[in-house]
């Protein structure tokens, strides 16, 4: 089977409230003439597209559909969709790609989360029987989780507030004084509710050696769920994110880009991949810089892997979550060679 | 082109009532709530699931052996609600909290109307506050109260409730869903509807393939561009396809047999749908000539809907070779 890399990442600018269409074609277009012209590719030479986005999002049925114009699908192409982050979009065409099926693929995701009220939507991710219907918001639950890391002396408000003044002119002490917006929770623990999109190129090792100088080789890529029912698994703990890295290698990682949307979610999953003080964490400010949805996971496969392009990493992992409180992880190794 | 004009956008707003049938299970969980007890399920492990779960969440097997459980609890873990949501359990301040009755070994996801903050903690008791209306519903549960607290007054209404025989058990369960959405058009479309209610129909021309589109479009679906040049267009066209509308549906406005068509304007390259009255269902055919009627000037906004229907304008129909590419 070939092997992949990543040969281009684009991402739209991540804006608390775009002007345009739910169906993401205005951030998508840009982004698109921008990966193609970084990596001299046009939209023949894509041999599979798949994207990711949420219609509960749009408020609309198939708003995935309308964002397939953005590509000029005309001829028809082979294309697909997850209803997750298009992190997980990128994992079925690193599939086709595996299997001989295609040579390159592009992934997108998008999101304009400011178009509902994005931390009520997302209950619908929930049980639809006996937890949904209470409504509960992302905020809330990832409250509780908190708490539990907090009370346990996993971590303290001092260790969340750090995470979110690193790389910052965030002050620890001012961010303290601040006040609480879901006790436990302050402003500075949550991601902000983003508009974006993202887009990365794909291709076998041999083709993306034309296209850049270091591809970013995918050396691994791991998936895996845990328990939907919230009072049924320790919260402090990821163990999803746990069991996809033991089955990567991730010895000799010098950078990680983890998609966190809580401060302590941060810490959660620097303990489940066993990312030692050497690891630069989120150089690009990660989930609680900007997070758009259903893309937000997709840019930090494309974060690592541009800093692999530029020779800034020699060995990344990536990381994208999906339901509540870290229920569902993605890991990805990417690799200089 | 406009191109300073603000898109237009709106509030949408969808609702719909998620209506799930129970199973034994779950089925077996609501309808103990509606006499106000609990049941749990033992899991694999030995572990007492509440609520109730059908599988195992280690092992996947189908469980079976339902548990009584106590409708007093422990605190587990919480967080503070300030400004409670549509639909959430309280519309005053309350906190969130996993909740571990006793005789279960997992915790439920529910509110305490603990007034404030400052009286919750982790480990504290707290008891079930049942609803006015027990329905059969995890609503049934209105929220959770300290042990020692006065009883509060519950705030939601209870769900609704599916029709079902005279003294059957609950088997289906509804959760309406409500959400608010502020949906824009693009900038293209904004521009057409504008035109729309200024009476005229503005098209644009794809930059790459110099094809019209009404309405244009953010991205050319061949070519992955914005349309743009405008092109303003006759309101006369002919039918490309259409279909004679026979079943009546839900929120139907015009009675059967009609026509909806497809309608190419004079000068685009895509057709659109509209209705085709004026003459009998019957004697509409393709490339047939039509023109629009218009609704009187004081009824016009941004909407297509100022164009009531296209009608004959009795010219000699197009030939079929002029528009075969259309179908």
């Amino acid at each position: 089977m070939p092997d992949v890399a990543i040969a281009g990442f684009a991402q739209a600018p991540n804006v608390r409230e775009t002007p345009g269409t739910t169906n993401g074609v205005e951030m998508l277009v840009p982004i698109f003439a921008e990966v193609f012209e970084q990596t001299g590719l046009s939209k023949q030479d894509i041999g599979f597209w798949c994207s990711g986005s949420s219609d509960y999002l749009a408020g609309r049925a198939f708003s995935f559909i309308a964002a397939v114009d953005a590509i000029g699908a005309f001829p028809p192409i082979h294309e697909s969709h997850v209803e997750m982050d298009a992190a997980w979009a990128l994992y079925e065409a690193w599939l086709k790609i595996k299997m001989g099926e295609v040579e390159t693929a592009l992934v997108y995701g998008f999101g304009k989360s400011s178009a509902g009220e994005l931390r009520r939507v997302l209950a619908l991710q929930l049980d639809p029987y006996v937890v949904t219907p209470l409504w509960p918001d992302s905020v809330s639950i990832a409250g509780i989780q908190a708490r539990m890391g907090l009370e346990a002396g996993l971590w303290s408000e001092k260790d969340l507030a750090e995470v979110a003044a690193r790389g910052t002119e965030k002050d620890v002490s001012e961010l303290l004084d601040t006040p609480y917006f879901a006790d436990p929770l302050r402003r500075h623990d949550i991601a902000p509710i983003t508009d974006g999109a993202a887009v990365v190129i794909l291709s076998t090792v041999e083709r993306a050696r034309d296209i850049v100088e270091h591809p970013a080789v995918l050396t691994g890529i791991e998936h895996r769920v845990d328990s939907p029912v919230l009072g049924a698994r320790d919260l402090t703990r990821s163990p999803s994110t746990e069991i996809a890295a033991k089955a990567l290698d991730l010895d000799g990682v010098d950078l990680a880009e983890l998609h966190a949307p809580f401060t302590h979610q941060e810490l959660i999953l620097r303990s489940a991949l066993g990312l030692g003080e050497h690891v630069k964490i989120n150089p690009s400010g990660g989930a609680l810089a900007a997070n758009p949805m259903f893309s937000a996971g997709l840019a930090r496969i494309g974060e690592a892997a541009a800093r692999i392009h530029r020779g800034e990493s020699r060995k990344a992992v990536a990381h994208a979550t999906s339901g509540p409180a870290l229920q569902q992880n993605l890991v990805a190794v990417l690799e200089a060679r | 082109m406009g191109v300073t004009e603000t898109p237009l956008a709106a509030p949408l707003n969808v609702g719909f009532d998620y209506t799930r049938s129970t199973g034994p299970v779950l089925g077996r969980f609501v309808n103990a709530l509606r006499e106000h007890r609990i049941e749990g399920i033992r899991g694999s492990d030995g572990r007492v699931h509440v609520p109730p779960v059908e599988y195992d969440p280690v092992t996947a097997e189908q469980l079976t052996e339902f548990v009584p459980v106590a409708t007093e609890g422990t605190v587990v873990s919480w967080s503070w609600c300030a400004a409670p949501l549509d639909g959430q359990p309280l519309s005053r301040p309350f906190a969130w909290a996993l909740v571990r009755l006793d005789g279960a070994d997992t915790a439920m996801l529910h509110a305490v109307d603990s007034g404030s903050p400052q009286n919750i903690h982790s480990g504290q008791r707290v008891r079930v506050r049942w609803a006015e209306d027990a329905v059969g519903h995890i609503r049934d549960i209105a929220y959770f109260l300290p042990v020692d607290a006065e009883d509060t007054t519950p705030t939601e209404p209870a769900p609704p409730v599916a029709d079902r025989e005279e003294g059957a058990p609950v088997s289906v369960v509804i959760t309406p869903v409500h959400l608010r959405y502020q949906h824009s058009a693009s900038p293209e479309e904004s521009r057409y509807l504008r035109g729309l209610a200024e009476g005229k129909l503005i098209g644009q021309r794809c930059p790459a393939c110099r094809k019209v589109y009404i309405p244009p479009r953010g991205a050319c679906p061949t070519d992955g561009v914005p349309t743009t040049d405008e092109v303003e267009l006759a309101d006369t066209g002919i039918v490309t396809t259409f279909c004679i509308v026979n079943v009546p549906f839900l929120g139907q406005r015009l009675k059967p047999p009609y026509v909806a068509a497809y309608i190419l304007l004079d000068g685009a390259d895509i057709a659109f749908l509209h209705l085709v009255l004026g003459c009998d269902a019957k004697d509409v055919k393709m490339g047939m000539r039509v023109r629009a009627a218009w609704k009187p000037r004081d009824e016009w906004w941004t909407s297509l809907e100022n164009i009531s229907h296209f009608e004959p304008t009795g010219e000699p129909d197009a030939a079929y070779e002029t528009f075969a590419h259309h179908l």
